[in-house]
């Protein structure tokens, strides 16, 4: 059986390598299948290893808290809010929290002007805590101090696509720019962040959260977010779940109701981007399964060709002793090393594709295939030509010796 | 009598055809011995069962009904794989078109029939040469069948039919596709192979062919017509 095995390959490899190029053609669906999914595999991998960088910089250990309003009670023209006073009450009994701070976000980008030049950015009304629970600090000038705030300072700490789109010069500091019409002094720059998922996380500007709530006037009307982060000793579960009891007992929350708010954490929102890669992968994964499939049907039909021609030269192997399974055999092994061959030249030029693609995004990470990925996509090519090889290897086995002899 | 000498004994054998709503009879109850070292000629127009002769020879094909004990076993009801098996074992094919397989060289053709016996390749490969210079080949082992002569692919095809050391060769029309000059070559190699002690049966319509042979059967419809042994006239009366 072993001597055959191998006896069986060498002479499958010969069959193979004498059509070089129908057996290219016949395996391109293969090559085409496991190319694209190796791509598709190293490029989301090498992109997720990065996005789990970018995320584990916003802080694993930080929560955010915003107003959560169902789609039922929008459609009613009730909208849930988190206040200021909601900010005040976890201050005041939220347990393993190392600091807090409200965020006041104007609803759209917001223009900002300096001399002639205008540029759009996001507001943010901030206090001082924002730098340790975003773990943003400032590269030139300071922070937002409580002064800031207690005296609805107009100064702002701005973040760096907000100097370059304004054309402010390399030290801003003590420059004025023009916010919703009031003069604001640039007290701050903040260190670059990069950016997630493609948006920049430094076209930004933190004022005052006083400040803030000035500009956007109705006071009883505003929702802020909260942003925390934890003590060390801190269970992130635990003040989760303490932080849940007291926002619904202050919003008088009946235990039939859901909760008007939601607790994120950096973790939660890694867990949903990679959910999304994930069903991403998928969808992909099952288009190429269905190449692959078409591969195999290829790969299928030339082999019932090849049967057909060979038929004479079966005959002549069961004339000087082969039974039906060295036969079946052969064809099987020639069906499999044909696909696996496809997979492996699908799987090279997948990975040069993969490392095109991402050498060719600036700031992307280089391509890498998980060896899963690769014994995967092997392993799936082996099967598709283990499937697909049956039934002409059948046929061949199945064939008379005399009529095989005989077939011109 | 001789029994103990006979490789092959046919006994009352049949092959009948179905040919549309037909019955056709390609062999009609056949009874022939044949001995260890004979030298033996079927010869006959076509349709006179001759090629269905050797395919139940050969183990090719299966009788309808009757014995045919190779070695003194019944090979009449084996099933394919079983057929294979003595094909292999006991049965060395001489093809009118050679058939040898047209990717591999010369060595690899003589080697394959070692193949499906599980023979290691240092071996297999032994073998194949030591029957490739016997046949006078031992030049052209590594030349594929289409860079080879007539002559030389049938040489190689009897290598290839040697290797096994079958208890037959079987040779159909052996010499049908080549000049006369490697004709009577190869049937020099046949002489040969017989004086070495080899069961030789030929496949022929060629008198010059069957005169080589010690013993001539002639067939006709499905029955044997003549046999000039003497011993098959014992045989007869011996049943």
């Amino acid at each position: 059986m072993f001597f055959s095995l191998i006896e069986s390959s060498r002479s499958a490899l010969a069959a193979i390598f004498a059509n070089r190029l129908r057996s290219f053609l016949t395996t391109l669906g293969i090559i085409i299948g496991v190319a694209s999914v190796i791509a598709v595999v190293s490029v989301t991998g090498g992109m997720s290893a990065f996005i789990g960088d970018s995320f584990a910089s916003l802080g694993a250990d930080s929560l955010t808290i915003r107003s959560y309003t169902p789609f039922e009670d929008l459609m009613k023209g009730i909208r849930s809010r988190l206040t200021p006073g909601d900010l005040e009450l976890i201050e005041k009994r939220g347990e393993g929290i190392a600091s807090i701070t409200p965020v006041l976000e104007a609803n759209r980008s917001s223009q900002i002007k300096y001399g002639p030049q205008t540029a759009y950015s996001l507001i943010m009304g901030t206090t001082y805590a924002y730098q340790d629970v975003a773990q943003s600090y400032t590269q030139i000038g300071r922070f937002l101090a409580q002064s800031d705030n207690l005296t609805r300072r107009r100064v702002a700490v701005i973040g760096e696509d907000v100097k370059e789109n304004l054309n402010l010069p390399d030290n801003p500091i003590n420059e004025y720019v023009e916010l919703s019409g009031e003069w604001f002094k640039i007290v701050g720059l903040l260190e670059p962040m990069g950016d997630i998922m493609g948006q920049s996380r430094d076209n930004i500007v933190l004022i005052p959260y006083s400040t803030m709530v000035s500009i956007l006037g109705n006071q009883s009307r505003i929702d802020i977010g909260i942003q925390l982060s934890l003590t060390p000793a801190a269970n992130l579960e635990n003040v989760v779940s303490q932080l849940t009891t007291v926002l619904r007992s202050a919003h008088d929350l009946r235990s039939d109701e859901d909760d008007d708010f939601r607790i994120q954490t950096a973790e939660q929102l890694m867990e949903q981007f990679d959910q999304i890669l994930g069903t991403l992968t998928m969808v992909i994964g099952g288009i190429v399964s269905i190449s692959l499939l078409v591969g195999g049907i290829g790969i299928m039909n030339i082999m019932l060709v090849s049967v057909t021609e060979r038929t004479r030269e079966i005959g002549i192997c069961k004339a000087i002793g082969a039974k039906s399974n060295h036969i079946l055999m052969q064809f099987l092994i020639e069906a499999t090393l044909l696909s696996l061959l496809g997979g492996l030249i699908g799987l090279l030029s997948g990975y040069g594709l993969g490392m095109l693609i991402s050498s060719s995004i600036p700031d992307f990470p280089p391509a890498s295939v998980p060896l899963w990925a690769a014994l995967l996509a092997l392993g799936f090519s082996g099967f598709v030509g283990i499937l697909f090889g049956i039934l002409p290897a059948a046929k061949a086995a199945r064939l008379d010796p005399i009529d095989a002899l005989r077939y011109e | 009598m001789g029994n103990n000498t006979a490789v092959i004994n046919l006994k009352n054998i049949t092959k009948h055809y179905e040919m549309g709503s037909q019955l056709v009879r390609a062999l009609d109850g056949i009874n022939i011995e044949v001995e260890r070292n004979d030298y033996l000629a079927f010869i006959g127009s076509s349709g006179s069962g001759k090629s269905t002769m050797l395919n139940i020879l050969g183990c090719l094909d299966r009788p309808t009904s009757g014995q045919y004990d190779l070695n003194g076993k019944n090979v009449a009801k084996l099933y394919q794989n079983e057929l294979s098996e003595i094909r292999n074992l006991e049965i060395g094919f001489i093809f009118q078109s050679f058939n040898l397989l047209p990717r591999a060289n010369a060595l690899n053709n003589v080697m394959q029939p070692l193949v499906y016996r599980n023979i290691g390749f240092r071996n297999r490969r032994s073998m194949a040469m030591e029957a490739l210079t016997r046949v006078g080949l031992k030049e052209r082992v590594d030349h594929l069948p289409n860079q080879l002569s007539g002559g030389q692919r049938q040489r190689v095809a009897i290598a290839r039919a040697l290797v096994t050391q079958p208890s037959i060769l079987l040779a159909d029309e052996p010499t049908g596709n080549l000049d006369s000059k490697t004709t009577l070559e190869i049937m020099e190699l046949f002489d040969e192979l017989h004086d070495e002690g080899h069961t030789l049966i030929v496949v022929t319509h060629e008198e010059e062919i069957a005169q080589h042979c010690r013993r001539v059967v002639e067939m006709k419809d499905g029955k044997i017509f003549s046999d000039n042994s003497s011993k098959k006239k014992a045989h007869e009366k011996a049943h």
